[in-house]
């Protein structure tokens, strides 16, 4: 009696300070996102007044409506989508490719190629903007979304070919042999049998490339000069130079910019972590 | 059977196209080709231009720059006081973030890696930090931290560790943790999720043989999930480090180096010459000496885990 | 249905001699069962007829077609896995169809082959699940079902039971069997299980090191096997070893010395020298249990008694070696008691312990001279 009595204490114990852990992670995760929202809520002549408040006396929705309806931020935010978009869905094929080959194949070369994308891994992104900008610009590049969108591109390949690799590694070989033997060259039974398996890969890497093109500044600042080519991250600076610094009007657009990247990684968050297991037990 | 056959067979070959052999070859390459053309074009050639730079006199302003100067750049940030400096900040910054992001990632994993009511939607919402845009969380914690219009300040000193609020982002020697706070809140995801994938794929078994082996729950933590862990720990630790030194964004937008420069990692120096200055020249000599900096510490971490296996076999 | 001929080929990889030039001739609508432990190169000799493997050399023909550069799918062959491979995202149906539809087979002409098929395996009322939802021994039948409805030139099977419990393994090889009778394909079936190899087999082909061993019919191979290799590979329980050296008692009878000085004795052989180191082989049935020394029994001590049910296996040790002898009776001899057993002069095996080489018995005529 005594005996299960002391194990359930030790059990109530235990699940009692768990659940404690995980409010205080998900506090600390979620807090900092709930004040970008409550900052975006706040009308502006009680910004300052109210700012230590945890909710505001009055909320208005006059920073979201000026941001839609009175700046460029909709133009931006279009722009986003499709170099994001266009990015994930070009970094994935590549990277869907490479990472089979790596997967599948031994090959002359393939330690080199592997060091060579752990290296690109390694240097300060600054020093390249430059360089880059010199070999783009002559080819029409710098200044254009196609632009960002190849940058964008190279950038993510690397890290998108090791999560796509370790999607492969997890499916048997013995698959594509079969489709080999039933009548596919390799290549049809890696778009027919494995890519399909793979799906959950996929969208897993499209997910995360989209949301690394999606919040990149450095570069779009650099390569992109004109407002009809800028993407949200820097449109959404220019609510910190042009005007008067407006806190409100730029938090609303923040949590507007924040929405579709979220979503979209609340929908792969899961993926990901299987892909990862699915190498690990390879490896 | 022999010759006979084979040539008599010919033609069925040169049906099949090329030979079956030569195409098992190349496969491989045309699968690798497109990513390799781009990481050529668009990072290995910008790296070897940015790395002649360094060597080169070049400033955007300057209409006469262009020159070659040498190992002048280099000769004259060993005396650079501001990039010495940097340096310094630059291992504490990445320590300093890099071992909360850990602590507390694994912590998040172990949790997760339970069974009970909620998992899949906590999961979900403590991993959210990671896909933030970086400089949007950058500005989040800088107004956060503000005493005007933030309640970390107020927060802190009721808890007396503050005597009266103030923006610890202004105070040179607080500075810093405002920065490392806003990354550690934006990294733990990164090793929560690693880790957890590492947890997962520890066989069951083992816990059970060791239970019934009579392991409490620490042996069993410290005899399997650690060494199982070991690698990934391992791999990730010498990535992210590399990676939160390269990590400028969210010094630039929280404090851009200061106050008093006491901010001023590597990389955010690096930004602070090539852009504010617009001396690409020195920028690039800078850069290159964290290349190699990176670099000897990737291949020490790598030669170190190499001698340690090698013992343990 | 086709012949396959498998000329010198050759596999290495790298450095690394896998196989060492293999010889084999199977002719159509054989069924052929290469056998041998993990690592012989079987396996490797099979995807090398399937194509999922180069030729290092050689040659490898088809229906009297070089294939050696040819890919997998130009082959025109069927391959059961051992993992069964079925393709996770189709159902039974779709995995069975698969091949047919890439070579644009009109849509009736598949409906029908994969009814005919489902039909033959007990598939018929599977075939809109994922092979998810389907037992082990089901989805058997699913990869020899893929494998059947394309008509293909020849079979390969690569270890396709060795996932199954005992009983339905054993249910399948008769099944595998029957359907190679009714179909009448030329089947090339690779395990390293020898009672597969004894049970299915037109002619075993056992391999050790890459290189083949003995080709021969079950009967064959286990009655008059080519080496020591083969002996102790194929029968189980295994057939027993006794090292000693040969000696000559007359025109029709021989013996081999044990160290301890116990002679058995056998047939004469041909090619052997008196004194010559000799290994003896006997089959555990080929030794049997006898009163005492004087019926020509030779001691040896009682180490466990092991029953199987229809027989019972009496472990002892003679000349400090281990045998097993197999009997009908029901013995019940206490453990460390000493019994006495006497071999099977006709049915023993004599191997040149050097060579490890099958040595045949002679005729008597040809001691004589």
């Amino acid at each position: 009696m005594t005996l299960t009595g002391q194990t359930s204490t030790r059990k109530l114990l235990y699940w009692g300070s768990h659940y404690l852990m995980i409010a205080a992670f998900v506090i600390f995760a979620l807090f900092p996102l709930y004040w970008l929202l409550k900052v975006s809520v706040t009308p502006n002549d009680i910004l300052y007044t109210e700012g230590v408040r945890l909710w505001p006396s009055r909320t208005s929705w006059e920073n979201y409506a000026f941001v839609l309806t009175q700046s460029n931020f909709p133009h931006y935010f279009l722009n986003s989508v499709i170099v994001s978009g266009t990015t994930a869905l070009v970094t994935t094929l590549i990277a869907a490719l490479t990472g089979y080959a790596f997967s599948r194949f031994a090959f002359r070369g393939k330690v080199i190629i592997v060091a060579l994308m752990l290296i690109t891994q390694m240097f300060p992104l600054v020093m390249l903007i430059a360089p880059i900008f010199k070999i783009l610009a002559p080819l029409g590049l710098t200044d254009s979304l196609t632009g960002l969108i190849i940058v964008y591109t190279a950038f993510n390949v690397p890290f998108a070919t090791f999560l796509m690799q370790s999607f492969f590694d997890g499916i048997p070989k013995d698959l594509e042999e079969a489709a080999m033997i039933d009548g596919n060259t390799r290549f049809e039974a890696f778009r027919a049998i494995i890519l399909p398996l793979t799906l959950p890969g996929v969208a897993a890497t499209l997910g995360f490339v989209f949301t690394a093109a999606w919040s990149e500044l450095l570069f779009a600042l650099m390569l992109v000069s004109s407002e009809s080519a800028s993407t949200f991250p820097v449109g959404l600076l220019s609510f910190v130079s042009k005007f008067s610094v407006d806190f409100g009007q730029m938090m609303a657009a923040g949590v507007l910019a924040l929405v579709p990247a979220c979503l979209f990684f609340l929908l792969i968050q899961r993926y990901l972590v299987q892909g990862l297991t699915a190498g690990a037990v390879k490896g | 059977m022999n010759t006979g056959t084979q040539t008599g067979k010919l033609p069925v070959e040169r049906r099949g196209g090329f030979s079956r052999k030569f195409s098992g070859i190349i496969e491989p390459y045309l699968y690798v080709s497109p990513a390799l053309v781009l990481i050529i074009a668009v990072m290995l050639m910008p790296l070897i231009l940015g790395l002649s730079y360094a060597f080169r006199d070049i400033r955007i302003l300057n209409p006469f720059s262009g020159g070659f100067v040498g190992t002048a750049h280099f000769e004259a940030l060993i005396s650079d006081q501001a990039f010495l400096d940097a340096l310094a900040n630059t291992a504490w910054w990445t320590f300093g973030s890099l071992l909360f992001q850990f602590g507390l990632g694994l912590v998040l994993a172990l949790l997760l890696n339970r069974q009970f009511l909620g998992r899949r939607l906590v999961q979900a919402l403590v991993f959210l930090p990671w896909a933030v845009p970086t400089f949007l969380s950058g500005l989040n914690w800088a107004w956060m931290f503000n005493p005007v219009v933030g309640p970390l300040p107020h927060w802190m000193t009721s808890l007396g560790l503050m005597a009266e609020p103030f923006n610890i982002l202004s105070d040179p020697d607080l500075a810093m943790w405002g920065p490392i706070i806003a990354n550690i809140w934006f990294g733990i995801p990164f090793f929560a999720i690693t880790l957890l994938a590492a947890l997962q794929s520890i066989p069951k078994e083992l816990y059970e043989a060791a239970s019934i082996d009579g392991a409490t729950t620490r042996q069993q933590f410290i005899s399997i999930t650690l060494p199982f862990l070991a690698p990934t720990i391992a791999i990730t630790l010498m990535l992210r480090t590399i990676w939160i030194a390269n990590f400028a964004d969210l010094i630039v937008v929280m404090t851009n180096g200061g106050p008093a420069d006491s901010t001023q990692i590597v990389a955010s120096y690096i930004f602070t010459q090539a852009f504010r200055r617009l001396d690409f020249g020195y920028a690039s000599a800078i850069a290159a000496v964290l290349l190699v900096l990176l670099l000897a510490y990737a291949l020490s971490v790598i030669a170190l885990r190499r001698a340690m296996t090698h013992t343990d076999s | 249905m086709a012949s396959i001929q498998i000329e010198n080929a050759r596999k290495s990889y790298g450095a690394v001699d896998v196989l060492h030039g293999i010889d084999l001739n199977i002719s159509d609508g054989e069924f052929i069962v290469l056998v041998g432990p993990s690592g012989c190169g079987k396996s490797t000799l099979l995807r090398m007829i399937a194509g999922l493997e180069d030729i290092t050399s050689g040659a490898i023909s088809i229906a009297g077609t070089v294939v050696n550069e040819l890919q997998p799918k130009d082959r025109d062959i069927a391959m059961v896995f051992q993992s069964y491979a079925l393709y996770p995202h189709m159902s039974v149906a779709e995995n069975m169809s698969y091949a047919l539809a890439l070579r644009k087979t009109a849509k009736e002409k598949i409906s029908d082959a994969i009814s005919g098929v489902a039909e033959i395996l007990g598939l018929t009322a599977l075939l809109d699940r994922r092979p998810k939802a389907l037992s082990g021994g089901q989805r058997q039948r699913v990869a020899m079902g893929r494998a059947i409805v394309r008509k293909p030139q020849a079979f390969l099977f690569d270890e396709p039971l060795s996932n199954l419990d005992a009983r339905l393994r054993e249910q399948m090889r008769t099944e595998i069997r029957k359907l190679h009778r009714r179909l009448g394909a030329t089947s090339v079936y690779v395990t390293h299980d020898q009672i597969e190899a004894m049970t299915m087999a037109d002619r075993i082909v056992a391999m050790h090191d890459g290189i083949i061993q003995q080709v021969g019919s079950p009967v064959e191979i286990y009655d008059r096997p080519a080496n020591i290799f083969v002996a102790s590979f194929i029968g189980s329980p295994a057939m027993n070893f006794l090292e000693g050296s040969y000696e000559i008692a007359d025109a029709t009878t021989a013996g081999i010395r044990l160290s301890d000085g116990a002679l058995i004795s056998v047939l004469p052989v041909a090619d052997a020298k008196p004194g010559q180191a000799i290994t003896l082989g006997a089959r555990p049935e080929h030794i049997s249990i006898v009163a005492d020394a004087q019926s020509g029994g030779l001691p040896a001590k009682v180490e466990l008694i092991e029953p199987m049910g229809l027989s019972t296996l009496v472990h002892v040790t003679l000349a400090g070696k281990p045998i097993k002898i197999f009997t009908m009776d029901r013995p019940d001899y206490p453990v460390d008691s000493f019994i006495h057993i006497a071999f099977d002069m006709a049915k023993i095996h004599v191997f040149d312990t050097a060579s490890e080489k099958r040595l045949p018995p002679a005729n008597a005529a040809g001691i004589l001279t």
